[in-house]
């Protein structure tokens, strides 16, 4: 079976041809780089996303934050509900883990941006 | 306080702070940033999704932490920036009229201007929707900002109107607040939003993309009841019949970016009917000696990689000028949109003084498959490149060797060969 997939590893969003056997793929053509290679078997076999959300800091003010990694397609919402329920302690550094194993993905949510109060 | 400066840059944005840093390298050390915000990083911060910083970092960073890496340098190198400083004018002379808390109504004067505003977004009385005037009609960009920064999710039932990036975005941004996008509705064949961002944003969301549709009539006279969509026909116009009534709180509008040049204008500069923004050079210099543009206030970029890169050649010109580099000699030859090209930038060059490559970036006016990008010159080509699609909400980069330019004698044409339009 052959698979049309648009790579979402960077902008330029490469058109992969994908030829898939029992639900792996076998092998990948129309990616530029390694990261369309990884992106259609991936995708084939367990779609993974990086999440960008927010979280609340005590004051209110939103913190930009993401997953460390990408986490599994179905567990996005696991994982947004998981960062609503806690709330970020400012000041935050850029990098800091703010909540770490999200959704029991294994994957820590860190702080996209710095914010001093 | 001080009141001259050798640089001054207008706007501490992706744009901004590249040129600065890259200003500061060349050795320029009288320096100021103006920006009206309360912090440097201009419409990044609101961007808190990945996809920035490939090309430049070679990793993939949320807007933030793009910005914050600009920002973290230009605080490093000691360059001087004012926040919460609006610019109110500019004149030919380069003298800047500013108002800020510390300054007060100011003037500032500089031996050379890099103007780095951005863009705006076009807002509904540009777009000319029949119907009321209700509550709950944001453009995309402004729903980020409440979402995002004010921690504020202004609707729970969402129909967008434009697929450009902003509105993929928030589409998917919304749904991860808890909304319900129904849809959104593109006027065109195509999106005008990068196809990644049909990937993850609504493929992945199971929102549906309704091209060759539009908003037709809004209800709701406080608030917002809902709107009708249907279907256009080739040339653009609703088909009767094919109305359809979608329940909503919340019209995003996501329906293209205009060049924020009303201080370009305000200097006399020439401003480009193709672009909104300044027609400039190889060098990016404006109709106004000393005066270069880079960022979107130039050309709506859609990779913040490549405005930090314009913008750093921008400095490094602004920085020579200074320096006392003479005006390039001659009369520049006209760099012109052919077959399947929207713009140009730069829009013209001086072809017998270039010094390296020269970048030239453009839109193509729709879908071309297995096509060609060719330069020519008096008919002869100077350059090609083949693609497997160019599309329009990708801007094109091409590179042109200053070897192919020196024998240049009249004026460049850039156009699509092959491929044909969608």
């Amino acid at each position: 079976m052959t698979r049309e997939l648009t790579c979402i590893g960077c902008p330029m969003g490469c058109e992969l041809t994908v030829e898939v056997e029992n639900g792996v793929a076998v092998s990948v053509t129309g990616n530029t780089c390694k990261i369309g290679e990884t992106y259609a078997k991936n995708e084939i076999s367990a779609p993974v996303r990086t999440v960008t959300t927010t979280m609340l800091s005590e004051t209110g003010i939103p913190v930009p934050v993401k997953t460390a990694g990408q986490i599994p397609k179905g567990k996005i919402f696991e994982v947004t509900a998981a960062v609503k329920a806690v709330r970020a302690k400012l000041p935050v550094k850029m990098g800091d883990v703010l909540l770490a194993d999200a959704a029991g993905t294994g994957v820590d949510i860190i702080a996209s941006k710095s914010i001093k109060k | 306080m001080k009141n001259n400066y050798d640089l001054v840059i207008v706007g501490g944005g992706p744009a901004g702070m590249a040129a600065a840093i890259s200003a500061k390298k060349q050795g320029i050390d009288d320096i100021l940033i103006l920006e009206r915000d309360s912090e440097l990083g201009g419409i990044l911060n609101q961007c808190i999704h990945n996809g920035f910083g490939l090309h430049t970092f070679k990793e993939e960073l949320t807007g933030p932490e793009y910005a914050e890496r600009y920002a973290d340098q230009v605080r490093e190198l000691g360059i001087p920036f004012e926040l919460g400083t609006m610019v109110l004018g500019i004149s030919p002379e380069k003298e800047i009229s500013v108002i800020s808390r510390t300054r007060g109504a100011a003037k500032i004067s500089a031996k050379a201007v890099i103007l780095a505003m951005g863009c705006r977004e076009r807002p509904r009385g540009a777009l000319g929707i029949p119907g009321y005037r209700p509550q709950s009609v944001y453009t995309a960009g402004t729903a980020q900002k409440l979402v995002n920064c004010e921690g504020v999710v202004p609707g729970k039932e969402v129909v967008i109107l434009g697929s450009g990036d902003i509105g993929l975005i928030m589409a998917r941004r919304m749904t991860l607040e808890g909304a319900k996008v129904r849809a959104v509705v593109e006027l065109m064949p195509y999106s005008s939003g990068l196809k990644r961002n049909i990937v993850q944003c609504l493929d992945d969301y199971g929102i549906p993309l309704m091209l060759s549709h539009t908003v037709i009539d809004i209800k709701g006279k406080e608030k917002l009841e809902g709107v009708y969509v249907a279907a256009v026909d080739s040339t653009n116009t609703p088909i009767a019949g094919t109305e359809e009534y979608f329940p909503c709180d919340t019209l995003l509008l996501s329906c293209g970016l205009i060049p924020e040049n009303e201080l370009s204008r305000s200097a006399g500069i020439e401003i480009s009917p193709l672009t909104n923004g300044p027609t400039v050079d190889e060098s990016l210099e404006t109709s106004i000696e000393g005066v270069f543009a880079c960022g979107n206030v130039l050309h709506v970029h859609d990779l913040v990689d490549f405005v930090s890169e314009e913008a750093l050649r921008a400095g490094e010109n602004a920085a020579a000028y200074i320096k006392g580099k003479p005006a390039s000699p001659g009369t520049p030859v006209a760099v012109k949109p052919g077959n399947g090209v929207k713009y140009t930038v730069p829009s013209k060059l001086y072809a017998q003084s270039v010094e390296g490559n020269v970048h030239i970036r453009f839109r193509v006016t729709g879908v071309f498959k297995m096509a060609s990008i060719v330069v020519t010159c008096n008919g002869s080509e100077i350059f090609r490149k083949k693609g497997r699609i160019f599309v329009p909400s990708e801007m094109q980069d091409i590179i042109i060797p200053a070897e192919k330019l020196s024998a240049v004698s009249g004026d460049i044409e850039v156009f699509v060969e092959g491929g044909a339009a969608q």
